[in-house]
């Protein structure tokens, strides 16, 4: 019996963090092959070890500029969440501000946010806050029409119960759709996870003082192809901690969601 | 208990006016068990809804306890066709969400919670959650749900039909048995000539589009009745063949009507 389920425990941590692992060591392997096989000139593609030296040359420099980066990402991603969950709260309450609003945020949120980052920097100056602007113009529009359908799909039955126990607009809203609504905020909170390092890096190439994406414009400089590799290196491991991170919350707050939907 | 005069409603549709009931004339004692049967489409959900409050009627009213209905009330608790229990709510805190939204003392009716979830054979369940139930559990649930509101009238919208027929009869049963226990008005809405035969005191046939009372039918069968084999097999084989020729012989909707 528990043989059964240290059996099991094993087999789940082989699927869940053994399988992932033995993918990216898999990848890393075909990658450095190729750079020996066909001798890349560490210009062009360095080679694991080169970027495993990149990191530790500069090992100082890199963690700070990560730690900027992450802060960066991290406020912005806070900032735009909260705001485009509590936008669609506002709109569930009124469609008349909803009908009003919504398609010029739409339309707002068409303009390629790329274009403008250099707006920001002639409205809020070269610093840090440009670039958290920067993140929560990315995450907030994902965060905001995840949640509005999310608040909008609580199926018939459950609104003709509130109906039929004469449940106010607010109790209705607490008891049934906000949670109901959970499981899609967090499709949203996904999204948006990612979008806030892209967010962040643009702000940071647009303005190259600080952070991972300064680091990378500086190394394209001085040729130091390894670093920005290690740069970008981790840039992913910083967006798919992020993304796993709200995915393990999602588990914890909404372990209905999966029993349903499956 | 339930008085419907001339009650008619009619639905603005895209494709036209429809009408779904018309004059509808119907008594319901108190502690009654009166069924409503009748074809799909047949306007007997509509009725129940207007019963309920959910729905206004067009024309003709509607008195429960001498009380015209406007909007619903406490005192009648509703069964959906599923069981819209709250997935990340327990059992229990399913069965009591009808207290916390009339904001009633949780503590007072926790005790009677445990009592409804006991008759029902749910008391191991309380603190699952609804996806860990059968179908037939999730039901008895919402049955639960109902009646914490300790309701006079209950209104059950085809409540056994999403379930496979041994759960169906299982729980018709069960429900003759709080019924006899409880003595709630009950009107159930039912396309089941099985279910109608089994639990109900009158059964109201409906005619198709718009909905009329084509003919109330007494079924006088002393309870406790079961499916199978009983002492008054031919009353109940005669009540069902009456009803099957009455819905058989339903004139089809007419074309114009259907939309």
């Amino acid at each position: 019996m528990t043989d059964k389920t240290t059996d099991a425990g094993l087999r789940r941590l082989w699927v869940n963090a053994g399988l992932p692992a033995l993918g990216a060591l898999l990848a890393l392997a075909l990658w450095w092959l190729v750079t020996i096989v066909f001798s890349i000139d560490p210009f062009w593609l360095p080679a694991p070890p080169d970027v495993v030296d990149a990191f530790q040359r500069l090992s100082g420099h890199l963690a700070e500029q990560t730690g900027v980066t992450l802060i960066e990402t991290i406020v912005g991603f806070a900032i735009g969440a909260i705001g485009g969950a509590a936008v669609a709260v506002l709109f569930a309450a009124s469609r008349t501000i909803e009908r009003m609003t919504m398609p010029l945020i739409a339309a707002v949120n068409a303009v390629p946010k790329a274009a403008l980052a250099p707006l920001l920097i002639v409205w809020i100056g070269l610093n840090t806050q440009a670039k958290i602007v920067m993140v929560v113009l990315l995450c907030f529009f994902p965060v905001l029409v995840s949640t509005m359908a999310g608040l909008t799909s609580v199926p018939n039955d459950l609104r003709e119960l509130a109906h039929s126990l004469s449940s106010s607009w607010w109790q209705t809203f607490l008891k049934v759709r906000l949670t109901w609504a959970l499981p899609q905020v967090f499709v949203g909170l996904k999204v948006a996870s990612s979008l806030a390092i892209i967010g962040a890096v643009i702000g940071e190439l647009t303005n190259p003082d600080r952070g991972l994406g300064s680091v990378v414009v500086s190394s394209s400089q001085s040729a130091d192809t390894p670093l920005a590799f290690a740069a970008l290196t981790l840039l992913a491991i910083m967006g798919a901690g992020l993304f796993y991170l709200v995915a393990a919350l999602e588990r914890i707050l909404v372990p209905w969601a999966r029993a349903i939907s499956s | 208990m339930i008085k419907i005069a001339g009650l008619s409603r009619t639905f603005q549709g895209k494709s036209g006016t429809v009408e779904a009931l018309r004059g509808i004339d119907l008594d319901v004692g108190n502690g009654e068990f009166l069924a409503v049967i009748g074809r799909s489409g047949c306007g007997k959900s509509t009725l129940l809804r207007i019963i309920a409050g959910l729905i206004r009627p067009s024309q003709g009213e509607v008195l429960v306890g001498g009380e015209p209905v406007g909007r619903p009330r406490r005192d009648v608790a509703m069964v959906f066709q599923r069981p819209a229990l709250l997935p990340w709510r327990s059992v229990r805190n399913n069965v009591l969400l009808p207290v916390e939204i009339f904001r009633w003392q949780r503590s007072q009716h926790r005790e009677h919670a445990e009592r409804l979830l006991e008759m029902t054979g749910l008391s191991g369940f309380a603190d699952r959650l609804p996806h860990e139930l059968s179908g037939g559990m999730q039901q008895r649930v919402s049955l639960c749900r109902a009646l914490i509101q300790r309701p006079k009238v209950l209104l059950m919208d085809e409540p056994f039909s999403a379930l496979d027929a041994l759960t169906r009869e299982e729980l018709a049963v069960e429900l003759q048995r709080i019924h006899m226990e409880l003595g709630t008005t009950v009107v159930f809405v039912t396309h089941s000539i099985q279910e109608a035969v089994l639990l109900a005191d009158r059964v109201a046939v409906l005619s198709a589009r718009p909905g009329r009372l084509r003919r109330l039918v007494g079924i006088d069968i002393p309870r406790p009745r079961s499916f199978g084999h009983n002492a008054h097999l031919e009353d109940v084989a005669a009540a069902s063949a009456e009803l099957h020729q009455l819905l058989l012989s339903d004139h089809m909707p007419e074309p114009s009507a259907a939309p």
